[in-house]
This record gives structure tokens, sequence and C-alpha cells, in this order.
């Protein structure tokens, strides 16, 4: 053990931290909610968060082509915010597909909600997959020359060809902190602020919380709720698009099974922090990115995913519905 | 007939839960289904507002049929309702929730608004002291009201009250019932159901009777109060 390690590094150990936890309570907003809405676990949610690391790291290439480049983040940021838009749509239109084709149609049947999870668990296989074929799906198109700077060797890593140069602005302790850390804590907590006033605001919003806490009620009320839920997704994939940019713009490659990891991390932050609460996602998602860090200072990087799931089950075990959560029925989203 | 219900049949899986009933609420009247426990009147009303499919039968609201219209759009036509067990929205404050029974409107910022909000705090002037208050706090009389006050938040034409009087203290029963006559005669159609058939029969202008998911009787409020088989039943014998 290196405690030692720690306290050394502690501001940096922590404002990366903040950085990976930030990414994750935006990918966890997308869980939280429509397990408000549903009672379901999304787990086709990760695919949403892959298509948007690959839609970002595309529109570089489409752009630069494959050469790489190193640049530093002021010199590109016209492009990064097309690729943060592209990311955003891509995801929101992948979220929605799933709504409509995995959930949907179970949905009007009333089906048990275990054979939803099943359906979630079959489209985010589908989803991967269908990006670890993409080179054989743009044969089958007869396009794999005019576009084999996106599809080919599809199982591999794919690199945004431009690696943004981290600046340091200034020092806290004896860490440098980067343009870099900054836009991505910053643009993850002005996304959760404005969803925060969308769903306190806005009539979707209030729609969004009565489908909430008392489905029946709301649809009493004149709520389309088919409407509410596909908002829902919408919203869902946006964040996880806009985490997909902003986790490019820190690690720069993805891979087809890149959601995996993240989204169970995410899961696990929405989880923490209470699922179903909007804040709690937040909350959830810092606190998880924050300890992940400070534990694998302390015990080697190894034990990152182990530091991470302890955290869940010791908070699990003290209060069982999570940080913010409250008893099922109660005040939700 | 503002509303006209004809030979419904409602099933939930294979049991039938409404068989072939018929009636009409009279615009302007005061409409009371009364009757047991599990006799089929809070799934009537869940019918009407579209939240149960229909077997068998049609629903017709002021000349059109809306048996298979969706539930938002039967808000819209003025068809709201105050659900049995309250359904306030737990999280949200008192102005939220009235807020939420106007979801369908799209006259938010104008008096009009207002002045419905304040029409709603001059019948429970409790709701304007709580306004800020969310609901999941407040007492079962308190929501019983703000359900009420939100069924009415739509400008509905026709209001169903479901078991407005369940679980209160007797001298609560009987504000509620004056305020759904206030209602009433403030230009609001009722369908009211109640298990405190004494109360609902007193302010029915048209009663029906609901014994196992059918019409058993059916009169003015006046005339089934004095029937002996409905006393028998419903008010406690010989009262």
């Amino acid at each position: 053990m290196h405690f030692d390690f720690l306290f050394q590094h502690i501001f940096e150990l922590t404002i990366t931290g903040l950085a990976l936890g930030a990414i994750y309570a935006l990918v966890a907003l997308g869980y939280t909610m429509v397990y408000g809405i549903l009672q379901l676990i999304n787990f086709a949610h990760s695919e949403v968060f892959m298509f948007g690391t690959f839609a970002f790291a595309w529109v570089f290439v489409f752009i630069h082509g494959t050469t790489s480049a190193s640049q530093g983040l002021g010199s590109t940021i016209g492009l990064l915010i097309l690729a943060l838009v592209a990311a955003m749509l891509t995801s929101a239109a992948v979220a929605l597909l799933i709504e409509r084709v995995a959930y949907r149609p179970l949905l009007k049947k009333d089906a048990p909600k275990l054979i939803a999870l099943i359906s979630a668990i079959g489209a985010s296989f589908t989803l991967s997959e269908l990006m670890g074929v993409r080179d054989k799906v743009a044969a089958w198109f007869g396009l794999e020359d005019n576009l084999s700077n996106y599809v080919s060797n599809a199982r591999d890593i794919y690199a945004n060809p431009v690696t943004i140069n981290p600046k340091g602005l200034f020092t806290i302790g004896d860490y440098t902190v980067t343009d870099v850390d900054l836009v991505v804590i910053g643009a993850a907590l002005a996304m959760m602020l404005a969803l925060d006033i969308f769903v306190r605001r806005t009539r979707f919003g209030r729609g969004i919380r009565a489908v909430a806490q008392d489905p029946e009620s709301a649809l009493l009320m004149g709520v389309n709720s088919t409407r509410i839920i596909q908002i829902t997704f919408l919203i869902g994939g946006l964040m996880a698009g806009a985490a997909a940019a902003l986790y490019m713009l820190k690690i720069g490659t993805t891979r087809q099974n890149a959601g995996f990891i993240l989204g169970v991390k995410a899961f696990t932050a929405a989880v923490l922090g209470g699922i179903g609460n909007l804040r709690g996602a937040l909350l959830g998602g810092l606190l998880l990115g924050v300890v992940e860090n400070w534990g694998s200072a302390v015990f080697g990087t190894q034990w990152k995913d182990v530091v991470a799931f302890v955290l869940l089950v010791l908070i699990l075990l003290v209060r069982p519905s999570g940080l913010l959560g409250e008893a099922l029925g109660k005040a939700r989203a | 007939m503002l509303l006209e219900v004809e030979g419904l049949c409602v099933n939930y899986g294979h049991i039938e839960a409404i068989r072939n009933i018929s009636f009409g609420v009279a615009e302007g009247e005061v409409t009371t289904l009364i009757g047991a426990n599990g006799a089929g009147k809070t799934t009537t009303l869940k019918t009407i507002s579209g939240l149960r499919k229909v077997r068998e039968g049609k629903i017709v609201f002021d000349g059109k049929d809306i048996t298979r219209l969706a539930p938002y759009d039967r808000v819209k036509l003025g068809i709201s309702q105050s659900p049995e067990g309250r359904g306030c929205f737990p999280g949200m404050t008192v102005r939220e929730n009235l807020d939420m029974g106007a979801y369908v409107r799209t006259d938010r910022k104008t008096p009009a608004y207002r002045e419905d909000v304040e029409r709603v705090f001059q019948l429970f002037p409790r709701l304007e002291e709580r306004v800020n208050q969310t609901a999941g706090t407040m007492s079962g009389g308190e929501q019983q009201m703000l359900a009420i006050g939100r069924a009415l938040m739509a400008r509905p034409r026709l209001v169903l009250l479901d078991e407005p009087s369940m679980g209160l203290a007797p001298r609560l029963i009987q504000q509620i019932f004056t305020i759904i006559s206030e209602i009433n005669q403030q230009g609001t159609t009722v369908l009211l159901v109640e298990q405190n058939a004494a109360q609902a029969l007193r302010r029915a202008h048209q009663a029906h009777v609901l014994e196992t998911g059918e019409i058993v009787r059916s009169g003015t409020g006046e005339e089934l109060s004095g029937d002996p088989s409905v006393r028998a039943a419903y008010l406690g014998g010989d009262v």
C-alpha cells in the first residue's frame, strides 16, 4: 500500500478523478432517467455511449484524414464543437432506436420487466457486434475501399487521428491543471445543470417527473407517456454523446466494446447515488471517479475496479437505496 | 347527455370486471355510482378516462365516440379525474401538482390560468397555505383536496371523482361533499363514485347502484335514498 503516494499526489488524483467521474455521471444520467420512468435498467445504454465515441473520431477523420497530428485544444476548438454535436446526435439516434425496437413493442404488450431486460441485453450485444463487423457491412455494399478510413480493422482500437495536447493553466499543490481537465469537468457540469433546469422548469420536464412518480396519474393529467419515454431516451442519448466526446478528448481512443466497462461504471455511479435520482447520478459519478483514482494510487492500478465495486457494496450495505435515493414509490426524478 | 356509456364490458385478464353497463351523465348535474368494494366503480371511471381497454360497448362524450381515444386526448376534450387513492405526485409541491393538472392547457402564462389557481385556493384555502410543500408530506385530507383541485385545473367539462371521502375524518367528509356541490354549481358536470352512499345520494341528481359489475338500480338520488333495498344494503338499514 502506498498511502504516501496518495498524499503526495492528492491534487492530481482528485482532479483527474473528477474529470473521469464527470464522464461517468453524464452516462449515469441515462441509466437513472430510464429507470426513473420505466423501472428498467437499459443495458444497451453502454452502446449509446460507444457509438458517440466513434462519431466523434469519425468527424476528425473526415476533416483531417488519418495522418496523425498533435494539436492544442485552442486550435481545434471549431472541430471539437462539430465532433461534440455529431457525437450527441449519433448517441441520441441510437438511444431512440433502442427505445423503438427493443422496448416499445414489449411495453405495449405489458411484457414483464425481465423480458425487457433480456431485450436490452440483446440490443447491447447487437449494437456492439455491429460496430465490430462494420468492415463486413461496408463490404456488402461494396464500400470497403471508400470507407476504409472508417471501417478497416473493425475489431481493433480506433484512435482519433488528432491528439489533443493538454496545456497547463495553473497549479494546485504540485499538480498543473490543464485546459482539458477544465473543459471536461466544466462541460459535464454545464450539461447537468441544463438538464436539471429542463426537468424542473419545462412542461416536458414536469411530464417526465410525473411519469416517474405516478404513471397512472400522469396519464390522467393528459401526459402522453409514449412521448415522454421517447424524450427520456433522447435526453439520455444526448448526455451519453456528450460524455463520449469528453471521453475521446481525454482518452483519445475507442473500440467496439469500449462501452462495456464504462457502462458498468456509470451504472454503478447511478446506483451509488440512488437510482432514479438525477443529482444522485452526479454525486455517484464524481465520488466513484475520485475514489477509484485514490484507490488505484494506494493499491495499484490493477485494483481500480475492485475499489470501485467494494465502494458500491459498502455504501449499499449502509444505505440500500443509494446516497440520495428514496424508498421506491416515493419522490423520484 | 354529456357522457353516454353504452353496453360497456371490461375485463381484467379473464375476469369480467364490468358487464354490459349503460348509463348517462347529463350536463350540469351530479351523477353518482354507488356500490360495495369490487363492484366495478373504479374500473368504470378508469375506463372512461382511457386507462382500461374496452372489450365491448362504447363511450360517447359530447356526441363523439371516444371508446378508442388515447387518455391524453380525452383530457383535452374536457374529462379529468381525481383518482382513487388521490394519486398526487409525491415529490412535487402543491403548485407543481396543480400545474400538472393543467398539463394539456396552453395558456399557462395568462390571467385566466391564474384565476383558475385562485378558484382552487378559494375552494381549498389549505392548499394556498401549503403551496410550496411537497404533496408526499401532506395529510390524507390535504392530498384529497389537492387531487380534486388538480383535476379542476384542466378546466374540465366533466370531472370524475373516485372515492373522495375515503379515509377522511367525518368533519372533513362533510366539507369535501359541500365543495363537490359547489364545484357543480359553478358549472362543472360531476360523476362521483362513492362508498359513502348516504352523502353521495344526498348530493346527486342521478344515481346508479353497481353490484358485481352490473347496474342493478337507477334513479334520482332522492328515489334511491328512499328505496328499501338500497337502504338495507348501503345505508345501514332503517336509519
